[in-house]
């Protein structure tokens, strides 16, 4: 009876290991709630300004800001989005995955990377793969706030205006339902002008009070914005992606603990059979 | 038929208003202003206020916008406020005692005075009553 005790301890234990998912299955689809909700209010305002942003880059300004200018590209930068926690399946190595591909391509032209990361899961990837992290920002929690994010944004923005970096992307993930969500990334500076414009020709904005003034205060909220959409998105992601993951833990464990019972019942029975055998056998001896 | 553009606004936490007009009038940072459509492109910096849009119906909406941004492309216009609220959903006490406690805390300024946020504040209040006032006016 030694395997059959075993096994009962096995089934015990995934057990409580299935409890364990299905209540943290359950913690995620209320915080998916509430990410969600988070996301979709913050939606309206980063799309208005990128579009605002895009009519600007096609305008030809009095006042050229350093944002504006398409430079020879000589090293790029990326803000990299991750969660702090795991447990949320592929979702951030999804990412990285797609953030390596888009540096190595980078790579085999000679130009080199530099990365301002947001959450934990980034850090310790970054920490594994090397590379030339300026900045990081984690435990940002559920309700991520700008100011939490302004000092690695503005480290990244620095360094593009300094002239270290030429191009600068940001490496999110797009929360397109509760069943996909897409990694994606998306260039932030140079500022990318509006493709469908039909105003082609050359024409300026009046300003009120003055451009640079208003140019630079524009685009600061913009990136600003951005950021913080991306990281509001991701964390609606991550929560999704949980919620996937603990279901798909608890429906394995489902099923391996009936695999565990029905293996239990067989060595049960065969137990009570031999025991029965040598009844029966030691009867016909006697 | 009035000539209408596409009116936009949204604050940092949702969309506002989004639909057609046929004049808006909102506080520029450098004084009031008011967009009838085919307005030449312009960008400009909002100050606390009113913003006040003529609907293609011929009804009228005031909002407050607490500052913010102005976009006018031909046909668009687009206004980045930091926050904005439907005048209707103010409330005219909150706002009153804003102003004063906003007031008070300019008339007598301590050693620890910050002077500019107290200002900010109190334009803010005045703006919000400003709001108010409008939309009063227009009710009667």
């Amino acid at each position: 009876m030694a395997a059959a005790r075993e096994i009962k301890d096995k089934i015990g234990s995934i057990q409580n290991t299935q409890k364990i998912t299905s209540a943290m299955e359950m913690v995620a689809a209320s915080k998916m709630r509430k990410t969600q909700d988070r996301m979709r209010e913050g939606r309206p305002y980063a799309t208005r300004i990128r579009a605002v942003i895009g009519h600007l880059a096609n305008a030809a300004p009095e006042y050229r800001h350093t944002f504006m200018e398409e430079r020879e590209v000589k090293k790029v930068g990326y803000i990299v989005i991750s969660t702090d926690k795991g447990l949320c399946g592929g979702l951030n190595v999804n990412l990285f995955r797609m953030l390596v591909n888009d540096m190595s391509e980078w790579k085999s032209k000679g130009i080199n990377s530099q990365f301002g990361l947001v959450g934990n899961k980034a850090i310790s990837f970054f920490n594994s793969f090397g590379g030339e992290v300026s900045a990081t920002a984690n435990n940002l929690g559920e309700a991520p706030s700008v100011s939490d994010l302004i000092g690695s944004i503005k480290v990244m923005i620095d360094a593009y205006e300094q002239g270290e970096i030429d191009r600068l992307y940001i490496a999110c993930n797009n929360f397109e339902s509760a069943m996909t969500q897409t990694p994606e990334i998306n260039q932030l500076l140079p500022l990318l002008a509006d493709e469908d414009e039909e105003i082609k020709h050359r024409w300026d904005y009046l300003y009120e009070p003055d451009a640079k003034e208003l140019i630079e205060g524009l685009i600061q909220r913009y990136i600003e914005s951005q950021v913080y959409q991306a990281v509001v998105e991701n964390s609606a992601c991550e929560q999704a992606a949980k919620m996937m993951a603990m279901k798909n833990a608890t429906d394995n464990a489902g099923s391996l603990i009936d695999d565990l019972t029905l293996l239990y019942n067989n060595v049960r029975q065969a137990a009570i059979t031999q025991e029965i055998a040598e009844i029966v056998g030691g009867a016909a001896a006697v | 038929m009035a000539m209408t553009m596409h009116c936009n606004i949204v604050s940092a936490e949702a969309e506002i208003f989004s639909g057609r007009v046929t004049m808006l009038v909102a506080t520029g940072s450098l004084g009031d202003l008011g967009i009838m459509p085919g307005h030449a492109p312009l960008l400009t910096g909002l100050r606390p206020g009113p913003v006040r849009l003529l609907l293609d119906n011929g009804e009228e909406e005031v909002f407050f916008a607490s500052g913010g941004y102005l976009e006018v492309q031909p046909g668009l216009t687009t206004i980045l406020a930091d926050t904005a609220i439907r005048a209707d959903d103010m409330d005219e006490a909150a706002a009153l005692e804003a102003k004063e406690a906003a007031e008070k805390a300019v008339a007598d300024q301590g050693a620890e005075f910050e002077f500019t946020i107290a200002t900010a504040q109190l334009a803010e209040a005045t703006a919000r009553l400003r709001t108010l006032d409008e939309l009063r006016k227009r009710s009667r």
